[in-house]
């Protein structure tokens, strides 16, 4: 570890911006968006199975304002929640001295309830028309056998519309990921928060920031193969026979 | 004959010293750009008046000379030096390498001073690496005051770094931020005479080391008018010695 200190600090003796102290703060900045992004996908996730479910309901106390968050989330610039997320819960009188604060104190929570919510609501309408997309015949073939709601959601309708969601989704992720960016306006030390800094301290924007839209791409490469396997892998009986 | 030479010999050296103290200590005027408050700007009556006014004209009387005020635009202010609309500038320039190559500075005759605001019962004693150990801290981002806090405490504290200061004022006002370090009369103007909360003024101010906060204000001169710029140095000197500078200072950004 040591021997590969030295040599990092001898390749990079001559450059002025790339120290191992900046490359340091886009190593944290790394950590913390990858942290961010994977958190709120997954919650995201977990968040917008029940609620493309409850979309479809019949019931419209259920359906109404899962419509409505969806609306809303989805109507609205992501900065803007940040923003409102972020400044607005200072506007609660009190919240100070409450246990809520020692979270939403720092940063990273409110970012990560903003982010959350936001791509819970892209996610939900994703399941949803996969959902609704389900094709008649099966419905109708689960309701002969006598299966319950239930169980047809969980045999029939839920794994064929996850496995139609998928390229939606790997697009969702990859646009979470970039939108993540804004994270530094509430200052995050994220990858892009690196590049400002750096960009601030040295007067270099093109270094900097070239040098983070390349992190930024490996990045979404990585999701993008992960997708591409993933799709590989559960949607090979929908190839054609042979291919 | 030898009486004769005597006494040519010492008219002359008479008129040689008159005529070098009557080219230090001529009238001069002084261009200024207005408005830059407080350091020069304009009474609702047209008067001149500010930090920079005030303290050029105690120069001038310190050095036994009147002194006029000439308004200039700040682009053209360097070449109206240079084409003697005006003999010295004193218009709240800081110091740097590339305006040394054109123009003579005399001494810094103010730093514009950085300090640290903390909510008024906040118990930072005068801050350092232990006091300000584990403390969330604000600045400005890209500000030179970033660049000291990052260099000096950025290991033992959390700095957040915000693009404007109503942001930051937002936080500290919130309870997210310990400390913030600011410019000291934008801190002033956005914490201490508002009515965002009760805030305090940690420490003194601070403008040294000089490779963050600069080298200062120095009064601009013709390169060849070194003996006008020594003597504004003395002048200088004198009024810090006799508490004048201070009391003019104490007028425009209150006590330390």
């Amino acid at each position: 570890m040591e021997a590969l200190t030295s040599r990092l600090e001898a390749l990079l003796a001559d450059n002025s911006i790339f120290t191992l102290q900046t490359l340091g703060y886009y190593g944290e900045g790394l950590v913390t968006t990858v942290q961010l992004v994977f958190l709120s996908l997954v919650i995201g996730l977990v968040m917008a199975v029940p609620l493309a479910i409850g979309r479809g309901s019949r019931h419209r106390w259920i359906s109404l304002p899962i419509f409505l968050y969806c609306y809303v989330f989805r109507g609205t610039p992501l900065l803007v929640q940040l923003y409102l997320i972020y400044y607005g819960v200072v506007f609660v009188e009190g919240i100070q001295d409450t246990w809520l604060w020692v979270i939403l104190e720092k940063p990273f929570v409110p970012a990560l309830i903003a982010f959350t919510l936001n791509t819970a609501a892209y996610t939900t309408e994703i399941f949803r028309g996969a959902i609704k997309a389900t094709a008649r015949g099966e419905i109708e073939a689960a309701r002969a056998y006598g299966m319950s709601h239930g169980l047809m959601l969980r045999r029939i309708v839920l794994p064929s519309a996850f496995r139609r969601a998928l390229p939606a989704y790997g697009n969702e992720v990859i646009f979470m990921l970039h939108a993540s960016a804004i994270a530094s306006v509430v200052t995050i030390m994220d990858l892009t928060g690196a590049a400002r800094f750096v960009y601030a301290r040295f007067y270099a924007p093109f270094d900097a920031f070239l040098f983070v839209a390349a992190i930024y791409l490996c990045l979404t490469f990585a999701i993008l193969y992960f997708f591409r396997w993933l799709e590989r892998r559960l949607l090979a009986h929908l190839k054609p026979a042979g291919g | 004959m030898q009486l004769h030479k005597i006494l040519s010999i010492g008219v002359f050296g008479a008129a040689l010293v008159a005529g070098s103290a009557s080219a230090e200590v001529r009238d001069i005027r002084i261009g200024v750009d207005v408005p830059y408050e407080p350091m020069e700007y304009r009474t609702p009556d047209g008067e001149l008046t500010g930090f920079d006014i005030d303290l050029g004209n105690a120069l001038c009387a310190e050095i036994g000379i009147d002194c006029e005020w000439v308004v200039q635009g700040w682009d053209g202010i360097i070449p109206g030096l240079m084409a003697r609309k005006y003999d010295a500038i004193m218009s709240s320039m800081t110091i740097n390498e590339q305006r040394r190559e054109q123009v003579l500075f005399s001494e810094p005759y103010i730093t514009p001073p950085s300090a640290w605001f903390a909510p008024g019962d906040a118990e930072i004693g005068t801050p350092s690496e232990e006091t300000l150990e584990g403390l969330t801290i604000g600045v400005q981002r890209g500000t030179l005051q970033d660049n000291y806090v990052t260099d000096l405490y950025g290991d033992v504290a959390d700095v957040n770094r915000y693009a404007t200061a109503d942001d930051m004022v937002l936080d500290m006002d919130s309870g997210r931020l310990d400390a913030v370090f600011l410019d000291f009369p934008i801190g002033k103007s956005t914490l201490l005479d508002s009515d965002a909360g009760d805030y305090k003024v940690v420490g003194k101010k601070i403008t040294e080391p000089k490779e963050y906060f600069g080298e200062g204000f120095g009064i601009a001169f013709r390169k060849r008018d070194e003996a006008l710029a020594e003597t504004f140095n003395e002048a200088l000197a004198e009024l810090k010695a006799n508490g004048t500078y201070d009391e003019i200072h104490a007028r425009y950004f209150g006590e330390e």
